[in-house]
């Protein structure tokens, strides 16, 4: 199993309730699924717990059967490095760096960059003709191309996306979505993919719904 | 509406309470350093006036006997009969206090403590034990002399003025006086000098000779490494300053929006920055008492070694230095802050709030303009400047060019380290750091203009320590110097007939106007001594040769570029005697201009003229044997004698104190530096988390970036310094070869301290790491929830 979460839980220091009370769920490699639910209900925090950017309170997070928790900060880091690939909603694309740096940037810390690769993914997200701009200088949408393909450059196992259309117009959405996907199934990667919209989510394979801190 | 707004303002600074800190300590800082110095200057200068209005020294014309005879009272009698309006002085040391005798009944007027239509006690002052006039300090040093002791601020320091009476019985001296003064207003019928007393000189007033225009150069390289200490601290002022403007410019835009007129906003904010320049102006004030407090036993130590000036070892509160400390933290404020002001002033009311720091990077030429110009101007005024003011404008164009130049320069070098750069995270590691530049090049020309002045003043102080300990090799090439007491002693020891001895060289000097100026003419015997240390400057060839042929002089650099006069050019060295200049040397803190012409012709032109000193070449090692058989045959006392190792010890003890003051301010002025860069970096840490928070969420750990960040400090700190050492040894010529030249009249040559720079680049790399350390460990331990803060878009 690519993905195996049991019992998870998580409270924030000054939260009065726990934000994820005993999740549990499975993802297999090449599942694609989603992860709904309202705002404040646990979804991003789930997200970075799987993506070792945070550590759970209790439970098991295994990514193809290792167990994440007691892996140490640089433990996590390698694995964010090479086996889970994130996006985020507001992109967070290195400002200092032009558009093919940032692309290569993941890829070459795990040591799996591939030119070919990268510039395949580069124009099939249409951004062949921006790779020596910086990000500032392109738009939200071409930005948010960036992120996804900085993200599947390494190859990961496992993509997180965390409302990765949440800043983007409708027509836009739709396309960069449709792109992921694409990328994503060609990959073979797992995707968890965070989103309030019911008809993004009903179009992956499998859908979850949080409802505070608990799946339904 | 006004009280509204003001709650506003000041809610960000009690938000910001790092800010405010970084605010009120620069100000406070630079203020200090400034404040602490001109203190010292201020007290040095008040030792100055007050043995000016003491004695008046070197402001009157003189009568003195030749070669520093004492004047007999018989003489002065004589004088004041033929209608000479003069007055006596008798000197000497009682113990570690010099005395000054005076008569106040003769004395021109406002000299001396007491006088005929002044205050003071006339009566008690002249008659019976008599009084001694003194500061309570030095009061308290001087031995039991029978007379009253009057304690009086207004005296010099180290100094007791009593009645020529008394101080001829105190110093053993009755009947003797060292000199007259000459009051300015003379009968015009009077018997001229020579007819009355062949034997004595007439000195004219020294224009501008006296001990506060010997000691200008020490003050006013104090004074410019003050200035610089200042203009440290403005940079993190501004820095402070510019940052909170940005961080309220969405609020500020919001209060327009709400109503608020623009000119109340600029007033209110004028005075948020001016209570603000009072309270860091009041604690720096405050901190340059101390600062002053500590140093200046060693600076009176400093200038009464070197230029016999006796300074007060102790400071006083003077309204005019603290006035001026508040003064300059208001003023710099207000430098500092016009450009914000100005920007705000000018913002639309539909401006982006964002805040606009980072986009300092495309100023980046700008600077580059600003930077080409000033250093243009600099070349400039060197090149064809004249004057003292143009050295001034020649040193600040030279200093805020390099410091302008700093940030398009290191912009170029980061971008050369990440196109070289190997490695993704090297390549983010300047780039990122390229990024930085705007929010740190305030901080970073502050560290440019410390490391900058460290190198300028280190080299001009450690040059002129080179020169003048060559120089007193130069000077000081006898073994031993003897003065005799009269004529009869002197000629005892010109003949002296000693096996230890190889040389007796008279030393032989007379005071005449040269080319319209005051100076001394020495007579110099044809010897080794003098050929084989003196340097010069420039000289024919074969100078020696045809000076002992009596073909010509040599002159001090002084009188060579006061003059205006060149090698070959004639002066006059006698009534009726001219000879040409064959060579010009250093004579490195004198006032007066000097010649050297040979002993035959000094003689042969002044007969009269006895030598009382005398320069003895012998083993060093038989000096002290000497020095007995000198005392125990010819009764000269052990304090007219003074070997060569005895003088360049003292001298070289000055130097080491000297030191003690230029390397406190050094470190004092680092400090400063990093203690900028403290300050920036923290600052700076909360608001670049947005762009750490994605590299780290890639796969680099807090302990990785904290350890990169390290790096950035010392690396900026390593270029930063790379560009301080040029820049700092242009400041350095800039003082010796422009300033000093236009000031004083005398250039110093320039030596360069590797070793002493490489300790300080040492240093600095030091200050940056200490200065990172702390932001890095917040980093390398900040929470990943304040982390992930920045994807849940909390920020």
């Amino acid at each position: 199993m690519l993905l195996s979460l049991r019992d998870v839980t998580k409270t924030y220091p000054a939260a009065e309730a726990p934000v994820l009370r005993g999740v549990s769920f499975d993802v297999a490699a090449g599942n694609m699924m989603a992860l709904t639910g309202e705002s404040g209900s646990g979804k991003s925090t789930l997200l970075h717990l799987i993506g070792g950017l945070d550590t759970a309170d209790g439970g098991v997070v295994a990514i193809n059967g290792a167990d994440l928790t007691p892996l140490d900060d640089a433990g996590r880091a390698a694995l964010r490095r090479g086996t889970v690939g994130v996006i985020f909603q507001q992109f967070n694309l290195i400002p200092s760096l032009t558009v093919a740096a940032n692309i290569a940037f993941q890829a070459r810390m795990s040591g799996r960059f591939d030119d070919r690769f990268a510039q395949d993914l580069a124009q099939r997200l249409g951004l062949g003709d921006h790779l020596n701009k910086y990000p500032e200088q392109l738009s939200g949408g071409q930005q948010q191309r960036v992120a996804i393909a900085r993200t599947l450059a390494p190859r990961p196992a496992l993509v997180l996306a965390d409302e990765p259309t949440g800043n983007l117009d409708e027509g836009t959405a739709d396309a960069v979505f449709a792109l992921l996907c694409e990328l994503v199934a060609e990959t073979g990667a797992g995707l968890i993919l965070v989103t309030h919209s019911e008809r993004l989510a009903a179009r992956l394979d499998r859908r979850l719904h949080l409802r505070a801190g608990q799946l339904s | 509406m006004t009280r509204a707004i003001l709650s506003a303002l000041i809610g960000h600074w009690r938000r910001n309470l790092l800010q405010l800190f970084t605010l009120l300590a620069g100000l406070a800082l630079g203020t200090a350093l400034w404040s602490g110095v001109q203190a010292i200057n201020a007290e040095a200068r008040a030792s100055y006036d007050a043995a000016a209005a003491t004695l008046d020294e070197g402001r009157l014309a003189q009568i003195t006997g030749q070669g520093g005879a004492p004047i007999a009272q018989a003489t002065y009698i004589d004088l004041r009969r033929a209608g000479w309006n003069v007055s006596p002085v008798v000197e000497g040391d009682l113990g570690p206090v010099r005395i000054v005798g005076i008569d106040p009944l003769t004395a021109p007027q406002g000299i001396g403590p007491v006088a005929v239509t002044g205050g003071g006690d006339l009566g008690v002052f002249l008659s019976g034990p008599g009084q001694i006039f003194a500061r309570a300090d030095t009061l308290g040093r001087l031995p039991a002399t029978g007379a009253q002791s009057v304690a009086s601020d207004d005296i010099a320091p180290n100094t007791g003025i009593t009645d020529i009476g008394t101080a001829q019985r105190l110093l053993g001296r009755e009947g003797q006086i060292d000199r007259l003064l000459v009051a300015p207003n003379q009968p015009l019928n009077r018997l001229p000098l020579a007819q009355i007393a062949p034997d004595l000189l007439e000195i004219a007033p020294q224009d501008g000779g006296d001990v506060a225009r010997l000691t200008d150069s020490f003050h006013l390289n104090l004074t410019a490494f003050g200035l610089l200490s200042f203009a440290v601290g403005l940079f993190i002022v501004h820095g402070a300053i510019g940052l909170a403007f940005e961080q309220r410019r969405a609020m500020l835009r919001t209060l327009r929006a709400l109503g608020a007129p623009l000119g109340s906003l600029i007033a209110l904010m004028v005075v948020e920055l001016a209570a603000l320049a009072l309270i860091g102006g009041a604690v720096g004030v405050a901190l340059g008492y101390i600062v002053a407090a500590a140093l200046l036993p060693d600076v009176a130590a400093t200038l009464r070694g070197l230029y016999g000036a006796e300074v007060s070892g102790q400071l006083a509160l003077r309204p005019v230095w603290w006035l001026s400390g508040l003064a300059i933290a208001m003023g710099g404020t207000a430098v500092a802050a016009a450009g914000a002001l100005w920007s705000l002033a000018r913002m639309p009311l539909l401006a982006s709030a964002q805040p606009q720091a980072w986009g300092l990077a495309r100023q980046g030429r700008g600077l580059a303009v600003a930077s080409c110009l000033l250093l243009a101007l600099s070349g400039a005024v060197a090149v064809w400047g004249q004057g003292l003011i143009a050295g001034f404008v020649m040193l600040g164009a030279l200093l805020i060019g390099g410091a302008l130049a700093l940030p398009p320069i290191l912009s170029l070098v980061l971008r050369w380290g990440q196109a070289f750069a190997r490695g993704p995270v090297a390549q983010w590691f300047w780039a990122d750091t390229r990024q930085q530049l705007p929010g740190l090049s305030l901080a970073l020309m502050a560290l440019l203009l410390a490391m900058a002045a460290n190198v300028g003043v280190s080299t001009m102080v450690s040059s002129f320590r080179l020169t003048f300990t060559g120089f007193l090799d130069q000077r000081l090439a006898s073994e031993l110097y003897v003065s005799a007491k009269d004529a009869a002693q002197a000629s005892a020891v010109a003949t002296l007939q000693d096996a230890r001895v190889n040389a007796v060289l008279p030393i032989l000097s007379v005071d005449r106007d040269v080319a319209g100026y005051p100076a001394q003419i020495y007579g110099a015997r044809d010897h080794a001594t003098y050929r084989d240390n003196w340097q010069f400057l420039r000289a024919v060839p074969e100078v020696w040769q045809t000076l002992a042929r009596g073909e010509g002089v040599l002159v001090n650099e002084q009188l060579y570029r006061r003059a205006g006069l060149d090698l070959g050019a004639e002066v006059a060295v006698a009534p009726g005697v001219s000879r040409p200049i064959l060579g010009i040397y250093g004579d490195y803190g004198n006032p007066v201009g000097q010649v050297i012409i040979t002993e035959t012709l000094f003689r042969q032109h002044y007969p009269d003229v006895t030598a009382l000193r005398f320069g003895l070449r012998l083993d060093p090692a038989q000096v002290e044997g000497l020095r007995a058989t000198l005392q125990a045959d010819l009764a000269i006392p052990e304090t007219a004698m003074i070997d060569q190792a005895s003088i360049k010890a003292l001298s070289l003890a000055v130097f080491e104190r000297t030191f003690v003051v230029t390397t406190a301010l050094n470190i004092l002025t680092l400090a400063v530096a990093g203690f900028a860069i403290l300050m920036s970096l923290l600052t700076l840490a909360a608001m670049r988390l947005p762009q750490l928070a994605p590299v780290w969420a890639l796969g680099l750990t807090r302990r990785r970036l904290a350890l990169l960040d390290l790096g950035r400090a010392v690396v900026l700190a390593a270029l930063t310094g790379a560009l301080a050492l040029p820049l700092g040894l242009g400041l350095a010529w800039a003082l010796l070869a422009v300033v000093n030249v236009e000031a004083f009249g005398w250039r110093l040559p320039m030596y360069l301290f590797w070793l002493d720079y490489l300790r300080l680049g040492g240093l600095a790399l030091l200050a940056a790491a200490l200065a990172a350390l702390w932001p890095a460990w917040r980093l390398s331990t900040t929470p990943p929830a304040q982390l992930l803060g920045v994807f849940r878009h909390e920020r």
